[in-house]
């Protein structure tokens, strides 16, 4: 079972991000869980300054950026 | 997807292209405006339309080659990186690097709290991590290359430099007015992780790939200002009078400057739109100084980054803030409306 959480605030590019991973892991049928974390404390405390950032598995695998979704896949596939 | 080396040999290719398009403009518009469209010489409404379809390839072909080297340049860096570089460093030397780290490092304002509580648990100074809040939004890079495309090459320059320094002298005074204790006391429960967030290694082709991404998101997200922004310059400068702004505008109207910075603070606008308009303004009497005093505070400072900072910060150092960089921006259009 993967843990998927989407960091970030109220920004577009946050919202996009979660959308995204939410359909690729519907497509790719993956055993997953995904979270919105919002809190501004607890973003931080995954070491991320920049939004929205992306954490499998507890750590922290892009920040800042929207990644291109094979390159999530490839990510969400070595989990 | 082109392969490393032809991605290269593409940038070869259109750099020549854009260079003679981009010098040419000028008998291209005249060649549009006065032939095909048939419009007679020198009346309100050809000077009008020769402005708009001159300025707007042109701002738009200078935006596109700069905007993508600001993306390759901006991928050398990241917020992480500087977190970690600004750490414990001492005011002045570190209010130096700061503000110039700001107009390098990618920055959005809506990571800014995110930022702000990294930058003050990781021991970055109050003062150095204003130098880089007030740094990155105010030296903004269309905003310089507009300046540079409307004004010249000395207008950019000292957009830059006196951005600079008001970034630095203010970052410098809210570190000796020992204001830590109007941060709010939650920030200094924040742990940081010490998750060490290493970007994977890019290859130069892919620093190009960012180039070219980056542009498409800049440009996507404000030609419909710089069109607007332009067309409404092409309005002034074709319709209202010389000189029609050197009473409200000018250098002998004292109270101009602060009357500008007052008026551009709360509001909220992106360069791109603002600066076409300042231009034409500016060829109608409007002194210098008093129109960069207004751009910048349209950009530096506005309301949506005042109530953001309103999680972190007590009134009282939203204040001084607020304070010190307007004051910094009127000094700066005072000194400018002397020197022009």
């Amino acid at each position: 079972m993967l843990s998927v959480k989407v960091l970030g605030t109220g920004c577009k590019k946050c919202q996009t991000l979660e959308a995204t991973v939410k359909e690729i892991i519907a497509n790719n049928k993956m055993e997953a869980t995904l979270e919105k974390v919002e809190d501004i404390s607890a973003i931080v405390s995954y070491g991320v300054m920049t939004t929205p950032a992306l954490v499998i598995n507890e750590k922290v695998v892009s920040a800042g950026s929207l990644p291109k979704e094979d390159q999530i896949l490839t990510w969400l596939k070595e989990g | 997807m082109l392969t490393p080396n032809r991605k290269i040999l593409s940038l070869i290719l259109l750099l020549p292209l854009w260079f003679l398009i981009y010098l040419n403009l000028d008998p291209l518009a005249s060649f549009i405006v006065y032939q095909i469209l048939g419009l007679p010489l020198g009346t309100h409404l050809s000077d009008a339309v020769w402005f708009f379809i001159f300025e707007v390839p042109k701002v738009l072909l200078l935006l596109v080659l700069i905007v993508f080297f600001v993306g390759i340049i901006r991928s050398y860096f990241s917020p992480e990186r500087t977190r970690k570089i600004l750490g414990g460093k001492k005011l002045f030397a570190g209010n130096i690097l700061s503000s110039l780290l700001g107009v390098v490092t990618p920055f959005c304002s809506c990571s800014a709290i995110p930022l702000f509580l990294g930058f003050i648990e990781s021991g970055v100074p109050l003062g150095v991590t204003f130098s880089f809040l007030i740094a990155a939004p105010m030296i903004n890079e269309v905003a310089l290359i507009l300046l540079f495309g409307l004004f010249g090459w000395e207008t950019a320059l000292l957009y830059l430099s006196t951005g600079l320094i008001i970034a630095i002298v203010s970052g410098y005074i809210i570190g000796k007015l020992k204001l830590e204790k109007y941060i709010e006391p939650w920030v200094y429960n924040v742990k940081m992780g010490d998750q060490q967030f290493e970007p994977v290694a890019i290859s130069f082709s892919d620093r190009i790939n960012i180039g070219f991404e980056t542009v498409k998101e800049i440009v996507g997200k404000i030609w419909i200002y710089i069109l607007l922004g332009i067309a409404v310059g092409a309005g002034i400068h074709g319709y209202v009078p010389e000189n029609f702004m050197a009473g409200l505008m000018g250098k002998s109207a004292w109270w101009s400057v602060p009357a500008a910075v007052i008026i551009g603070v709360p509001m909220y606008s992106n360069a791109a739109g603002i600066i076409p308009i300042v231009q034409a303004l500016l060829a109608k009497g409007a002194s210098l100084g008093t129109v960069l005093a207004f751009m910048m505070s349209v950009i530096a400072l506005s309301l949506p980054e005042i109530i953001i900072l309103k999680k972190v910060l007590k009134i009282q150092l939203i204040f001084a803030f607020v304070g010190i960089v307007a004051l910094g921006i009127i000094t700066v259009g005072y000194i400018f409306n002397l020197i022009y």
